[in-house]
C-alpha cells in the first residue's frame, strides 16, 4: 500500500472511503495462532460471531479457516468453540 | 443618514445577543466566573424560543466541547463559551477539535489561571492555548467582541477551523458599553447558511473521523493541518471587508494607533489598549513619537504584516498579561522578538509583565512604561530585557 503525501490527505483527521481496515494487516501482531481442527468442528460459527476482527472465513455456512493476514492472535475463537476444535500454538513453534 | 441604533450592555450579554442573532444549530456550554452571564442569557433565549438551538447542559467544561465536537463533526454550526479553568479542563478537546477541523466558535472571557485561585482578568487562560490550533481573535471593547464573534463564524467556516474570540473578564465583560448592534437579518445574511465540508449525518458518503494513525500517517496528518493557516489570513481580511461594508467599522489583523510616524511602540492585547490610547495622546502633547499596535488575529501570528509596520522602530514595548513560568518573557514578547529578528537594525524589544490576577491597570503604569523604553530610545541601554510593572516591590 502506497501512503499518501501529506498534501494528498483529505482535511480534518477523517478516511473517507469505508471498509479499508481490510488493506491493514494485523497479522504480523500474532504471538498464538488459532489452528483448526477440522474433524472436531460442528460448524457452529460461534468463532465468527466472537471474532472482533473479521478473520474467520466462511463459506456456505461453513468454517472454512482463519484469515491468518488479519488474525491478531486474540484466543478468543479458541476460548468459546464448543467443540474444543481451535487450539493456540506459539508461532515460533511452528 | 442611518440613525445609529445604540443601546447599554454588558460584554457578556453583548456576546449573548451576538449568539442569538447567529442562531447556532447546537450550543452546548457550562458556566463559569465571569462567562457565566453568557450561558444564562443565552439559556433564556432558549427557554423563550428566541433562537431554534439545541442547548446541549453538560456537566463540565471538558463534556462541553466534547459535545460540540460531535456536533460540529455531525455538520451542525456549534458555539460554546468558558474562562480560566473550563478552558483548561478543555485542553485535550481543544487539540481535537483543531485537528479535527471543526469550525466551532467559543467566546473565552479571559481570566486568570489556578493557582492561587482568582476570578478576575488575565490572558493566562487563551496563552496556554495559544498552540493549540485554534485562531484566536482579541477584543478591546463589547463591541469588538460582538463584532468578532459574528465575523469568527464566517473564518471559522470558511478555513474549518475553530476560533476562540477573547474579551477581558469583568473589564470588558462585566462592564456596561454603548454598542451598536447589527439588526438580526443583517447578521443572518451576514454569517448565511452553514455548509459543512462533511457531515457525519449524511448516511450517503460515511468516513471515520479521528481514527488512530500511527508513526506512519499521524506527521502527514499535522503536516497538513499546519498548512492551512496560512489561508487564515487572507480571510480574515476579506471577512472584515465584508463586515465593513455593512456597519462602517473596519477592522484589520491588528489595530495601529499613532504608529506611522512613531519611534517607540507600545503592544498590548484587548482592554489595556484603551488606556495606553489615553497615555500616548497624552504623550503626543508633549511632542514624544510614541505610537501603540493592538493586535487582534494572534493565531496564526501575521508575521509578515506585523514586520512591515514594526521593524522601523526603534523601541518597542510589549505588555503581556501573562507569564511563561522559567520561559523568556511574556508570550507577546517571545513572538514578537522572534518575529522581528531577521529585520536589519531591528528595535531593541522589551517585555513587561502587568496585570495578573487582575491587578488594575493604571495610566501611571503605561506612563511608567514608556519612561523606562523612552530612557532605553535614549541610552540604547536595557536593564532588564524582562519586568514586572504594577507589583509591589
Amino acid at each position: 500500500m502506497k501512503l499518501p503525501t501529506w498534501k494528498e490527505m483529505p482535511e480534518g483527521i477523517v478516511i473517507l472511503e469505508a471498509g479499508n481496515a481490510q488493506e491493514y494487516e494485523t497479522g504480523s501482531w500474532r504471538t498464538f495462532r488459532p489452528v483448526v481442527d477440522k474433524s472436531k468442528c460442528i460448524n457452529c460459527l460461534f468463532c465468527w460471531i466472537y471474532c472482533p476482527d473479521t478473520s474467520i472465513i466462511v463459506k456456505d455456512e461453513k468454517m472454512e479457516g482463519i484469515d491468518y493476514s488479519h488474525c491478531k492472535g486474540c484466543g478468543i475463537c479458541s476460548k468459546v468453540c464448543p467443540a474444543k476444535a481451535i487450539s493456540m500454538v506459539e508461532e515460533g513453534s511452528l | 443618514m442611518k440613525t445609529k441604533n445604540l443601546i447599554a450592555l454588558e460584554g457578556n450579554q453583548a456576546i449573548a445577543l451576538a449568539m442569538k442573532q447567529i442562531n447556532p444549530d447546537v450550543v452546548a456550554a457550562y458556566p463559569i466566573t465571569p462567562q457565566t452571564e453568557i450561558v444564562q442569557v443565552f439559556s433564556e433565549y432558549v427557554a423563550n424560543g428566541e433562537v431554534h438551538t439545541e442547548f446541549v447542559t453538560v456537566e463540565s467544561e471538558h463534556s462541553a466541547l466534547s459535545a460540540c465536537i460531535g456536533a460540529s463533526a455531525a455538520g451542525a454550526r456549534t458555539m460554546t463559551a468558558t474562562s480560566s479553568q473550563g478552558l483548561a479542563l478543555m485542553w485535550e478537546m481543544l487539540y481535537i477539535a483543531s485537528g479535527a477541523r471543526l469550525p466551532i466558535v467559543m467566546t473565552v472571557v479571559n481570566r486568570a489561571l489556578s493557582s492561587p485561585i482568582n476570578i478576575h482578568c488575565d490572558h493566562s487562560d487563551a496563552m496556554g492555548a495559544r498552540d493549540s490550533g485554534w485562531i484566536q481573535l482579541w477584543s478591546e471593547t463589547a463591541q469588538e467582541a460582538y463584532d468578532n464573534l459574528i465575523q469568527a463564524v464566517r473564518i471559522a467556516e470558511s478555513v474549518n477551523l475553530p476560533v476562540m474570540v477573547n474579551m477581558d473578564g469583568f473589564i470588558t465583560s462585566h462592564a456596561e458599553e454603548m454598542i451598536e448592534p447589527l439588526e438580526d437579518e443583517e447578521v443572518k445574511s451576514f454569517v448565511g447558511e452553514h455548509k459543512p465540508l462533511r457531515s457525519l449525518l449524511d448516511v450517503e458518503h460515511p468516513f471515520t473521523i479521528g481514527p488512530l494513525a500511527l508513526p506512519d500517517s499521524y506527521f502527514e496528518f499535522k503536516r497538513s493541518q499546519a498548512e492551512a493557516y496560512k489561508r487564515v489570513i487572507p480571510v480574515v481580511k476579506s471577512v472584515a471587508e465584508d463586515f465593513a461594508k455593512i456597519t462602517g467599522r473596519r477592522y484589520d489583523l491588528f489595530e495601529t494607533y499613532n504608529l506611522d510616524d512613531a519611534e517607540i511602540g507600545l503592544i498590548v492585547l484587548n482592554s489595556t489598549a484603551g488606556t495606553a490610547k489615553e497615555v500616548i495622546d497624552a504623550l503626543r502633547r508633549d511632542g514624544k513619537r510614541v505610537g501603540l499596535l493592538k493586535p487582534r488575529l494572534f493565531r496564526p501570528l501575521p508575521v509578515e504584516e506585523l514586520k512591515g509596520v514594526l521593524s522601523k522602530l526603534k523601541v518597542i514595548g510589549i505588555m503581556d498579561r501573562a507569564d511563561t513560568f522559567g520561559g523568556f518573557g511574556g508570550p507577546l514578547f517571545t513572538d514578537i522578538r522572534s518575529v522581528l529578528y531577521d529585520v536589519p537594525n531591528r528595535p531593541i524589544i522589551t517585555d513587561y509583565i502587568y496585570g495578573l490576577g487582575g491587578r488594575d491597570v493604571t495610566m501611571e503604569q503605561i506612563f511608567k512604561v514608556f519612561e523606562s523604553l523612552e530612557s532605553i530610545y535614549k541610552t540604547g541601554k536595557v536593564e532588564n530585557l524582562v519586568s514586572y510593572v504594577g507589583v509591589r516591590e
